[in-house]
C-alpha cells in the first residue's frame, strides 16, 4: 500500500518554500549575491576611473599582504597593509578584553539585584544598544575633543593649560569602541548570569572557597559561554569597524574597514577592496567558527 | 447499534534510525452512541489513534471510515468530529462565549442561531455567568468546562476527548467523570475517550480497548477488561493480579481444567484466542482469593506481611513454589484476625474464577 | 553584631558597575543637554534656548534628509516584516527539513557578515544595476535595508511563534476552520505583539544604518545618518546634538515599547 503520509509531507515542503521565497529572494539580491559578486571583483583588473576591467588578475589578492617596490621592483611585505591589519587585530583585541574587564562586574551586578529590578537595569544597557551608533560616537567625540568637555573643564579649573589632545589617535578609536560595544558584551553575559544557580554559589563558600576562589572556581565556569559569546560579539564588529575609526581616528589612523572604503574612493582600486573585503569575511567567519566550535564544546556541560 | 468510527488496519510509523512505530495495524469499531475509552500507558499509540481520527495526523497506511463515509481524505475541518484538548486549547485572545461559539461561526451559520447555541452550551456545563470573562481568568476546571462546551457546540457526531481530566485535581476529576458520564448520556453523542488511568477507563466506558506499544491488545466492556483478561499485560495492566504457573490437563470449549504447582486441579476459565496447551499461566485477582488453614487450600504458603488498610487486609503469602501471592480480604467487625506473619496458611479460590492467559 | 554573608557579593564589582552605568550615560547626558545650549560650544554652557532645535528644523537638508530616512525605513520595515513573517511561519514549529542550515544562514547573514563588507558587495553590484538601466532611485537603498533588516524582524516574530501553542490552531481546525482563517483568527491576533516587535524593530534599525547607507546611496540621497557623517567633517555646531537628541528620544521610545510588548504573554 502507498504511503498516504508522503503525499502530505510533499504539500507541506511545498508550502515551506513558498513561505520562505520572499525573503530568500530579497537576502540573495542584496546579500548573498553581490558577495559572491564581490569575490569575482577580487580576480579583476582596477578600471582606470574606479570600476573594473573584465580581465582575471591575481594582483589584487597579490597586494593585499605584499608590494612591489616602486623604484627598484623588488618584493616586500606591504608595511601600510600590514600595520592596518595589525592595528585592527590589536585594538579589536583591547576592546574585547576592556569590555570584559567592565562588562563583567556589570552584567553581574544586574544579575545579583532583586528580580524586579532587574530588567529596568537592563533597560539601561538595552537604550545605547539601540541607540544610533553614531550619535554615540560623536557623544564621546565632543567629550574629549580640543574644545570638548573634558579639555574645558580640565582648563578652567587650571589644572592644564592647553587642550590634552585625545582625538585623532588610537587611544581615541579604543575609547569609541569600548563605549560603542560594551552594551553587545554585557546582553550575552547577563543571559547566562540571571540562568546561575546561586545554590551552587553557596555550595562554593560550604565547601570553603573564599569570595575570589567562588568567582573563579564557580561562577566563571559555568557563565563561560556567556563571556565566549560576548568576547566574539564585540571583536567581530570591532574587526569591521568603520565609522567609529573614522570619527575618531580622523583619517590617519586606519583600520581595515577604512582600507576597504578608500579602494571605492580615493584609491580607485575595486579589486583590491573586494579582496580585503573577503580577507576580513574569511577572518570574522573563523572568529566565528571558532565561537560555535568553543558552544558547542560547552553544550554537555549545560544542565 | 450501528458503527460510528471504523478503524481498519491503521499504521503510523514516524521516519528515522531506527523507524518509530507509533500505531501498528490497529483495527477498532466503535458504535453510535458508544462511550469509548482508549486506555494505555503513555507512548501506547492511544493519543496517535485519536489525532489520526481528528486529521492531526496521516497514517502511513490503513483506512478511517465514518458512517461509511472516508475521512481520510478530509482536512481536520472538514471532518465532523471535535476535540478536547489535553491542553484545552482555549483561544486567550477570546472569552468564554466567544470560544464556545467559534466552531459555529466558523461553520458560517446565523449570529442568531450562534447566539442561543452558546448560550445553551454555557448553561449544559454551567458557565453562564463567566459568558464574557477572559479564559486567563477562569479556573482549570472552569477551563476544561469551556473547552468541553466549544466542542459540543457545533453538535459533532464524535467527539474526541484527549485525557481532559489529567490536569484535575483529584477531587474535581471525580466531579467530571461523573459530568462527562452524564454529558454523554444526554447528547448521545459518540465519546472516544484517551487516559492512562485504568479507573477512570472502568468507571466511565462503554466499551475500553487497551493498548501497549502500538496495538491494541484486548477490547471489551469493563467487567471484561477487568474479570477476563486476555493477556498478562491487560491483567498486569489493570487493577492487581497474581500470576501462577500452571498446566492444562482438559480443555471443554472455553473452560479447562488446569493443574497448579501443588498437584491440585481446578477448573478455570480460558482467554479467547489462545492454544491453551501445556504449561500456561493463571491470573487471579488478590480479592478473588480466600486464606484458610494449609490442609483446606490449593496452594499452601507461609505467610509474609500482613498489611492493614482499613476496609481490607492484605496477606502476602510466599507459595512453596517460591512465587508470590497476594489475598485481598474485606474487614468484618466480627472476624478476628486469624493468622499472622510467619504461619503456614493455605491459599483457595473458587472453580472457574482464575483466568488462563492467551501468552 | 556581625554583618550578615552576603553570599552574591564580589568585591569591586560593584563600584565598576555603578562607574560603567555612569560612563556609558554621561556622554549622552551632556550631548542632550548640550543640545539646549544658546551658544555655539558644546563646551560653555550659556543659557537654555531651543535655537539649535529651530535651525535644524528650517535647514533643507535636514528636513530632506528626515523625510528621506523616513521613508527607507518605512518601506523597509514593511518589507522585511512581511518577508519575516512568511520565513517564521515556515520555519518554526515544524520538523527539521531539508535545506533547514542553509536557510538559517541566509536568514541570519546580515547578522554575521561585517558591514563594510555588505556595503562594498552592494556598492559593487548596484553600481552595475544602475549602469545597465539607468535607474538612480531610492530603491536601492529601500532593498538593502529591507534586506538586512530581515533577521531583526524575524528573531520577535519567531521568538513570539515558538511560544505558541500548536493546540490552539489544531483546536480551530477542528471546530471548522480553514486554514487561511486559523492564520486570521487564530494565529494572528496572538502573534501580532511579535510582529509589531519586530516592525519596530527593522525601523529603528533601518533609521539608524550609516555604513550601508553610505556606500549606496547616490548623490543627494543622505540619510540623516549621513547628512551628520558629513557634518561631522566640518565644524560642529549643536545642530548636530539637537537631531541627535532627537533621534536618541525616538530610541528610547522604540526601546520602551519593545520591552512593553515583549511582555504581553502568549
Amino acid at each position: 500500500m502507498a504511503d498516504l503520509s508522503s503525499a502530505a509531507e510533499t504539500q507541506a515542503s511545498r508550502r515551506r518554500w513558498l513561505l520562505l521565497a520572499p525573503a530568500l529572494f530579497i537576502l540573495v539580491f542584496a546579500a548573498a549575491g553581490p558577495l559572491l559578486i564581490t569575490l569575482v571583483y577580487s580576480f579583476l583588473t582596477p578600471g582606470d576611473y574606479g570600476g573594473v576591467e573584465w580581465q582575471a588578475s591575481w594582483q589584487a589578492w597579490f597586494n593585499v599582504f605584499m608590494e612591489r617596490d616602486i623604484f627598484d621592483d623588488t618584493l616586500g611585505w606591504s608595511d601600510a597593509h600590514l600595520s592596518i591589519f595589525w592595528r585592527s587585530v590589536k585594538l579589536s583585541l583591547m576592546t574585547t578584553v576592556l569590555c570584559l574587564f567592565f562588562g563583567f562586574p556589570t552584567a553581574y551586578f544586574i544579575a545579583t539585584r532583586p528580580k524586579k529590578q532587574r530588567d529596568l537595569w537592563m533597560l539601561l544597557i538595552i537604550i545605547p544598544f539601540w541607540t544610533n551608533l553614531l550619535i554615540r560616537t560623536f557623544a564621546v567625540v565632543e567629550l574629549i575633543r580640543a574644545e570638548g568637555t573634558v579639555n574645558t573643564l580640565l582648563i578652567w579649573l587650571g589644572i592644564i593649560d592647553s587642550p590634552i589632545h585625545m582625538l585623532f589617535t588610537e587611544f581615541s578609536i579604543l575609547l569609541g569602541m569600548v563605549y560603542v560595544y560594551l552594551p553587545l558584551m554585557v546582553l550575552p553575559l547577563y543571559a547566562s548570569m540571571e540562568r546561575l544557580d546561586f545554590s551552587l554559589v553557596e555550595a562554593g563558600y560550604d565547601l570553603y572557597a573564599t569570595r575570589l576562589k567562588v568567582l573563579r572556581r564557580v561562577i566563571l565556569p559555568l557563565v563561560k559561554p556567556g563571556v565566549i559569546a560576548g568576547s566574539i560579539l564585540v571583536f567581530v564588529p570591532s574587526l569591521g569597524a568603520y565609522v567609529t575609526p573614522r570619527v575618531m581616528g580622523g583619517g590617519n589612523q586606519l583600520m581595515i574597514g577604512n582600507l576597504i572604503e578608500l579602494q571605492f574612493g580615493q584609491g580607485r582600486n575595486w579589486p583590491l577592496g573586494a579582496a580585503l573585503s573577503i580577507t576580513l569575511l574569511a577572518i570574522v567567519m573563523v572568529a566565528l567558527m571558532a565561537y560555535v566550535r568553543a558552544a558547542g564544546n560547552q553544550e554537555p556541560h549545560r544542565v | 447499534m450501528a458503527t460510528a468510527i471504523s478503524v481498519r488496519n491503521l499504521r503510523k510509523v514516524y521516519p528515522g534510525q531506527p523507524p518509530v512505530v507509533a500505531l501498528a495495524d490497529a483495527s477498532i469499531d466503535i458504535k453510535d452512541n458508544e462511550f469509548f475509552t482508549l486506555l494505555g500507558p503513555s507512548g501506547c499509540g492511544k493519543t496517535t489513534l485519536l489525532r489520526m481520527i481528528a486529521g492531526f495526523e496521516h497514517p502511513t497506511a490503513g483506512s478511517l471510515t465514518m458512517h461509511g463515509e472516508n475521512l481520510l481524505d478530509l482536512p481536520p475541518y472538514k471532518r465532523p468530529v471535535n476535540t478536547v484538548f489535553q491542553s484545552y486549547a482555549l483561544f486567550p485572545h477570546l472569552t468564554v462565549a466567544q470560544n464556545i461559539g467559534f466552531g459555529l461561526e466558523m461553520l458560517g451559520k446565523p449570529k442568531a442561531e450562534i447566539r442561543q447555541t452558546v448560550d445553551e452550551m454555557m448553561a449544559l456545563v454551567k458557565m453562564t455567568e463567566m459568558a464574557d470573562r477572559q479564559t486567563g481568568q477562569i479556573s482549570g476546571g472552569q477551563q476544561q468546562r469551556v473547552a468541553l462546551a466549544r466542542a459540543l457546540a457545533p453538535k459533532p457526531r464524535v467527539l474526541l476527548l484527549d485525557e481532559p481530566l489529567s490536569a484535575l485535581d483529584f477531587k474535581l476529576r471525580k466531579d467530571m467523570q461523573l459530568e462527562l458520564k452524564r454529558l454523554q448520556k444526554e447528547t448521545g453523542i459518540t465519546f472516544v475517550f484517551v487516559t492512562h488511568d485504568q479507573e477512570e477507563a472502568l468507571t466511565m466506558s462503554d466499551r475500553i480497548a487497551v493498548m501497549s506499544a502500538g496495538e491494541i491488545r484486548q477490547i471489551g466492556n469493563p467487567r471484561q477488561i477487568y474479570d477476563q483478561p486476555a493477556e498478562r499485560f491487560v491483567a498486569d495492566f489493570i487493577g492487581d493480579t497474581n500470576f501462577l504457573p500452571a498446566e492444562v490437563i482438559d480443555t471443554k470449549g472455553q473452560t479447562v481444567t488446569i493443574r497448579l504447582s501443588s498437584g491440585k486441579e481446578i477448573a478455570a476459565r480460558a482467554a479467547e484466542g489462545g492454544s491453551h496447551k501445556g504449561k500456561v499461566t493463571l491470573a487471579v485477582r488478590p480479592e478473588h482469593a480466600n486464606i484458610g488453614p494449609e490442609a483446606d487450600g490449593l496452594l499452601g504458603g507461609t505467610l509474609g506481611e500482613v498489611v492493614y488498610f482499613g476496609t481490607d487486609t492484605h496477606y502476602h503469602v510466599a507459595l512453596e513454589d517460591g512465587t508470590g501471592f497476594v489475598v485481598r480480604q474485606q474487614n468484618r467487625p466480627d472476624a478476628a484476625a486469624q493468622f499472622s506473619t510467619g504461619d503456614r496458611v493455605g491459599v483457595h479460590f473458587a472453580p472457574g474464577i482464575g483466568q488462563v492467559l492467551k501468552d | 553584631m556581625s554583618k550578615a554573608f552576603n553570599i552574591s557579593r564580589q568585591n569591586g564589582f560593584t563600584t565598576i558597575a555603578i562607574t560603567c552605568f555612569v560612563l556609558l550615560y554621561l556622554p549622552i547626558v551632556l550631548l542632550v543637554v548640550y543640545s539646549f545650549n544658546s551658544g555655539p560650544s558644546v563646551a560653555i554652557w550659556e543659557g537654555f534656548s531651543w535655537r539649535w532645535y529651530q535651525s535644524a528644523w528650517e535647514n533643507d537638508q535636514v528636513q530632506e534628509a528626515t523625510v528621506r530616512s523616513l521613508v527607507i525605513a518605512l518601506w523597509a520595515s514593511a518589507i522585511s516584516t512581511t518577508c519575516a513573517v512568511l520565513a517564521a511561519l515556515a520555519t518554526t514549529r515544524t520538523r527539521k527539513f531539508k535545506g533547514q542550515g542553509a536557510v538559517f544562514a541566509m536568514i541570519n547573514q546580515p547578522l554575521m557578515v561585517p558591514e563594510i563588507v555588505t556595503a562594498v558587495a552592494l556598492l559593487i553590484f548596484f553600481a552595475m544595476i544602475k549602469v545597465s538601466t539607468g535607474y538612480t532611485g531610492l530603491a536601492y537603498l529601500i532593498v538593502a535595508h529591507s534586506a538586512f533588516c530581515i533577521p531583526f524582524a524575524y528573531l520577535p516574530i519567531r521568538a513570539r511563534l515558538q511560544g505558541m501553542d500548536l493546540s490552539l490552531e489544531q483546536a480551530a481546525a477542528d471546530l471548522y476552520a480553514t486554514p487561511f482563517k486559523v492564520f486570521r483568527r487564530v494565529t494572528l491576533p496572538q502573534l501580532w505583539p511579535g510582529i509589531l516587535a519586530g516592525a519596530m524593530l527593522a525601523f529603528v534599525i533601518s533609521l539608524d544604518d550609516v555604513v550601508i547607507t553610505e556606500f549606496v546611496k547616490s548623490a543627494g540621497q543622505d540619510t540623516l545618518p549621513t547628512y551628520m557623517l558629513g557634518q561631522l567633517r566640518r565644524v560642529v555646531t549643536p545642530e548636530v546634538n539637537a537631531i541627535s537628541t532627537v533621534l536618541f528620544g525616538i530610541s528610547v521610545t522604540f526601546v520602551i515599547a519593545f520591552t512593553v510588548l515583549g511582555k504581553i504573554k502568549n
